[in-house]
């Protein structure tokens, strides 16, 4: 007889739990999902053709499948379409997706710490006072002018964020979220002062803007974004075992070896460049960055390893169904993206707050 | 294996802990005990590079202050107070992240995985959802994270140390014991173990050295039978104290003196 409880010793078998082989399996799902949902944006529009013929027309030389005309629309018009909303949706989950893991939070997103918003001021300045004020500036920058600013507003946010948040090479993540909210109320006003003085012009720009859209796609616009948006969603895999380890805290993510402090910044950093360039291009799409990670967590698990890449591509994909959508509800006008992914995205997100309410608590 | 020279901890412009000096060794388990608010985990936060602090503290010959978190994950294991997760993790899920950094080479990940659940009285459990489990059951599958982090007690020929944050402080008493042979097995194989406890009569069987902690200061340092007498706990704790012998002669248990405890 033991006096003392056991300590069992040797496993009797192996344990279950092990979600990896279902999240790659879901990985090459979803790339197919994307291929095939990219043919069907291509062949989606005014005018007709059926996915089948697009699809043949783009792997092969036979151009008889499709017409002059036809071709023109794909290569000039849906093609930079296509691909811009390819690159915005896996910009918009993935960074999501990041902002989350970072916050421990699943309801954590760049337009919660306020880098949405300072990249919208950027862009609504520009709008308004590019013809006047900054007239000399926006000379200068010419098409870019919208990007460019958006871009400069998000990385400023970014640097104000971490200035106030972060004491003795430390960040708060309560202090950080809290900032964020200051700081996207500020830059809500300013942009609301500057729609207070924009003439009729101005407001419609800014109304088709603010509510996002990939409509005016152009090859330039793809070229402005793709050096930045690219290697965030391709590098972001790296982050992987940072994210991971940040779910169980800073404390412990560092006893697990990561250098939280440097990790942070690069983490932060990559979500601005993504976030930022996203909405110059596409104006403000929201939940995607909410919807997509959370379904994903849901069947695949949270390992990040597989989490972001998939978040990449479903990501992706819900951008260009709902792009499909905006394009076909009211053809042969358009809806804004905006509007098709908050109806769909809003319930959604009130749904998970009805679920998890007690993250609210924490 | 870990020492600490005068070590003072300021936090927000309050001097949490100061001037405190101690060791633990490879082969022994260090408890810290004292009452509620004398700096225990400040001194843990210390010991494991989470704060930064004044004077010098060594783990194996590394500087706590100077060398990378990659480096000293290789060599010491940290089980925090309590850990709560937002995300839907599944229990093999989390142990699985006690090997985030690869540091442990050569080593079958599920094997691994599967001992540490098995070690901790979790067998079978790698399906279940984390946030389904019980407070004690959760507590568990965090130092199975741990273990599976730090499994040898000695790395490179040096030892290993478990830095533990109230380890049994949510459990029944069969996996409090469950838990303190793990730790003393721990120690008994080359390793080390620092843990903040509560319950005196454990920390008297199985501590090999204790840290009593008071106002942020040390009050005694030594064997067991050095540190847990009537006079020290009475002074530290407010609270009259008896030690006495079990019969066999073994050990000595510490009773608080209920009856003529000072009214609160």
């Amino acid at each position: 007889m033991s006096s003392e409880a056991a300590v069992p010793q040797l496993p009797t078998e192996i344990e279950g739990g092990d979600r990896t082989v279902f999240a790659r399996l879901s990985l090459v799902v979803l790339a197919i999902g994307l291929l095939a949902t990219a043919v069907f944006s291509l062949a989606s529009g005014a005018t007709d053709s059926s996915a089948f013929a697009v699809a043949w027309a783009l792997v092969s030389d036979d151009h008889s499948a499709i017409d002059a005309v036809e071709r023109i629309v794909i290569s000039d018009i849906r093609m930079p379409r296509t691909l811009l909303g390819i690159m915005i949706g896996a910009s918009l989950a993935v960074s999501g997706a990041i902002m989350q893991g970072l916050f421990r939070n699943p309801l954590a997103d760049p337009g919660i710490v306020g880098v949405s918003a300072g990249a919208g001021l950027g862009a609504v300045t520009t709008i308004v006072l590019g013809g006047t004020a900054l007239a000399p500036i926006v000379a200068i920058f010419g098409i870019y002018q919208i990007p460019f600013a958006a871009f400069l507003g998000g990385l400023a946010s970014t640097f104000i964020l971490y200035r106030v948040s972060t004491r003795n090479g430390r960040t708060s993540v309560a202090t950080m979220l809290l900032t964020g909210i200051a700081l996207g109320a500020m830059a809500g006003a300013f942009t609301g002062l500057l729609v207070f003085w924009a003439d009729d012009q101005q407001l419609r720009d800014l109304t088709f803007w603010g509510l996002g859209s990939v409509a005016g796609a152009t090859w330039i616009k793809v070229a402005a974004v793709a050096p930045i948006i690219l290697p965030v969603i391709f590098l972001a895999p790296m982050m992987a075992r940072g994210l991971n380890a940040m779910t169980l805290g800073e404390a412990t993510a560092q006893h697990l070896g990561i250098n939280v402090q440097v990790f942070k910044r690069v983490a932060i950093v990559a979500v601005a460049a993504a976030t930022g360039a996203s909405v110059a291009v596409s104006g403000g799409i929201g939940f995607v960055g909410i919807v997509v990670p959370h379904l994903l967590r849901l069947f695949i698990g949270p390992d990040h390893k597989y989490l972001l890449p998939a978040c990449a591509l479903l990501g992706a994909i819900m951008l260009l169904l709902a792009d499909a959508i905006a394009r076909q509800i009211v053809a042969p006008a358009e809806l804004p993206i905006g509007i098709v992914t908050a109806t769909i995205g809003a319930p959604f997100f009130l749904w998970i707050l009805l679920r998890k309410r007690g993250l609210l608590d924490m | 294996m870990l020492e600490a020279n005068n070590i003072s901890v300021n936090l927000g412009g309050k001097e949490i802990l100061s001037d405190i000096s101690m060791a633990a060794a490879e082969g022994q388990l260090t408890a810290i005990i004292g009452p509620n608010g004398s700096g225990k985990t400040t001194l843990i936060r210390a010991l494991t590079g989470e704060i930064p602090f004044n004077g010098d503290a060594h783990l194996n010959g590394f500087d706590l202050s100077t060398t990378t978190s990659l480096k000293l994950a290789s060599m010491r294991g940290v089980l925090p107070q309590s850990a709560s997760l937002s995300f839907p993790f599944t229990v093999f899920e989390v142990v699985r992240l006690g090997l985030t950094l690869g540091v442990q080479a050569n080593i079958d990940v599920p094997t691994r995985i599967s001992e540490a659940l098995t070690k901790v009285g979790l067998a079978g459990f790698g399906k279940r959802y984390y946030q389904e489990l019980s407070g004690g059951e959760q507590q568990r599958v965090q130092l199975a994270r741990v273990l599976a982090q730090v499994w040898e007690p000695t790395f490179q020929k040096k030892p290993r140390c478990l830095f533990l944050d109230e380890p049994i402080s949510s459990l029944d008493i069969k996996h409090q014991i469950q838990i303190m042979n793990i730790a003393r097995d721990y120690a008994k194989s080359g390793g080390g173990v620092v843990a903040i406890l509560h319950d005196l009569n454990l920390t008297a069987h199985y501590a090999d050295h204790v840290v009593l902690i008071n106002k942020g200061r040390v009050h005694a340092y030594g064997a067991p039978k050095m540190v847990l007498t009537a006079e020290n706990l009475e002074l530290v704790y407010g609270c009259p104290m008896s030690v006495g012998q079990v019969p066999a002669g073994m050990n000595f248990f510490v009773l608080p003196e209920i009856s003529h405890a000072a009214p609160i």
